[in-house]
């Protein structure tokens, strides 16, 4: 991994903040225990740790309809798990939510040993949401397209963190 | 065992101006609610996630009191929102359960451990601060002033008749008078945010 080519968890951070968000749902996965540290020291945001990832999408439908801006932050395995309630806490609730998730096994070169990796692309194109990868802090105004598209189509947008790149892992 | 009807007859006098989520028993709410605007009426949108819209509501609306009524095999499928609605402890949610022992909707199979299962232990092992189990009407009358009296997150486990579908789906009576869109809209126009 080149030193330049990250993705900080400041930048993330940022991006939350400036797109208004007040509430993140998450489960954690290792590589993004940087941004947990620095989102439990932001006094703007309340963090709701879930322990499945389904959860996470009613959480997040519960904080929209009560006028709260939340962010669901999660791994692309968990994705998989919450497909139902994505749909239907989300999708069919027109939730505008942004879902960053961790596309773990993620290789850029598209020799992909980890399932996980092969899949996230194909479960997101058969559900119909529209995504972006954001590898390192160059993409990170992508974050901000998503925010946007979301509240413009009253739908959930996903970010894919590409993970061997995201720099979360320090 | 209590009928459904009766327990929200009941509950309905406590309900004053808060958010209510009925879960799978709008249909015994509908005809007892004054503030339908306020009725998060959607339905079954998936399985497993009415404990968490109406944490996800509580959350977002501390000013106003939450009353939630989940049901046991939607808890059965999400039992770690316990813990992450315990650890929140917000304290304008009041957790209801209406614990029928069976999938109802799908012809009456029962669901995991149904008969010794005890959902209320579950809560308070969880974390939540108070928690109650009824199976008498009576008992949950009495019950009512202390349980609404106190803070949230308060979990109230009821165990009722089942009162089984058969039908098909597509077959059974529509209750609901509005959709989901419209549930949707009058919520939000009611809290200022739509």
């Amino acid at each position: 991994m080149s030193g330049a080519a990250v993705l900080s968890p400041e930048t993330v951070l940022a991006e939350m903040k400036k797109h208004g968000v007040t509430h993140v749902v998450y489960l954690p996965d290792s590589e993004t225990n940087w941004l947990y540290l620095l989102m439990k020291s932001e006094p703007t945001l309340r963090l709701i740790g879930v322990g499945r990832e389904g959860n996470a999408a009613s959480i997040a439908a519960g904080l929209w309809l009560g006028g709260a801006r939340p962010l669901i932050l999660i791994q692309n395995t968990g994705m998989l798990e919450a497909g139902d309630s994505i749909r239907g806490w989300l999708m069919s609730l027109n939730v505008p939510v942004v879902l960053m998730v961790g596309y773990r096994g993620w290789t850029r070169h598209g020799v992909t040993v980890d399932t996980a990796a092969t899949y996230t692309e194909r479960f997101l194109m058969a559900f119909g949401l529209n995504y972006y990868l954001v590898e390192n802090d160059a993409d990170a105004a992508r974050i901000g397209v998503a925010f946007e598209e979301a509240e413009r189509t009253r739908q959930p947008v996903v970010i894919l963190v590409g993970d061997e790149y995201h720099g979360f892992n320090r | 065992m209590m009928h459904t009807a009766d327990m929200m007859r009941v509950f309905a006098r406590y309900r004053g101006d808060a958010i209510l989520v009925p879960g799978r028993s709008g249909r015994y709410w509908i005809d007892l609610s004054d503030n339908h605007a306020l009725d998060v009426e959607v339905g079954d949108p998936a399985m497993g996630g009415h404990g968490g819209l109406g944490l996800g509501l509580a959350l977002a609306r501390p000013d106003k009191k939450v009353m939630l009524f989940d049901s046991e095999g939607d808890l059965q499928m999400s039992l770690g929102i316990l813990a992450t609605i315990a650890e929140q402890a917000p304290p304008n949610l009041y957790h209801f359960l209406i614990d029928n022992g069976v999938y109802a909707t799908t012809g009456g199979q029962p669901v995991p451990n149904a008969d010794k299962i005890a959902y209320d232990v579950i809560a308070r092992g969880c974390g939540y601060p108070r928690a109650y189990a009824f199976t008498e009407i009576g008992d949950f009358e009495r019950g009512l002033p202390e349980i609404m009296g106190g803070p949230g997150p308060v979990f109230v486990a009821c165990k009722v008749v089942p009162e089984i579908e058969n039908e098909p789906i597509g077959r059974r009576r529509r209750w609901q008078t509005r959709t989901r869109e419209q549930v949707v809209k009058d919520l939000r126009a009611a809290l200022g945010v739509g």
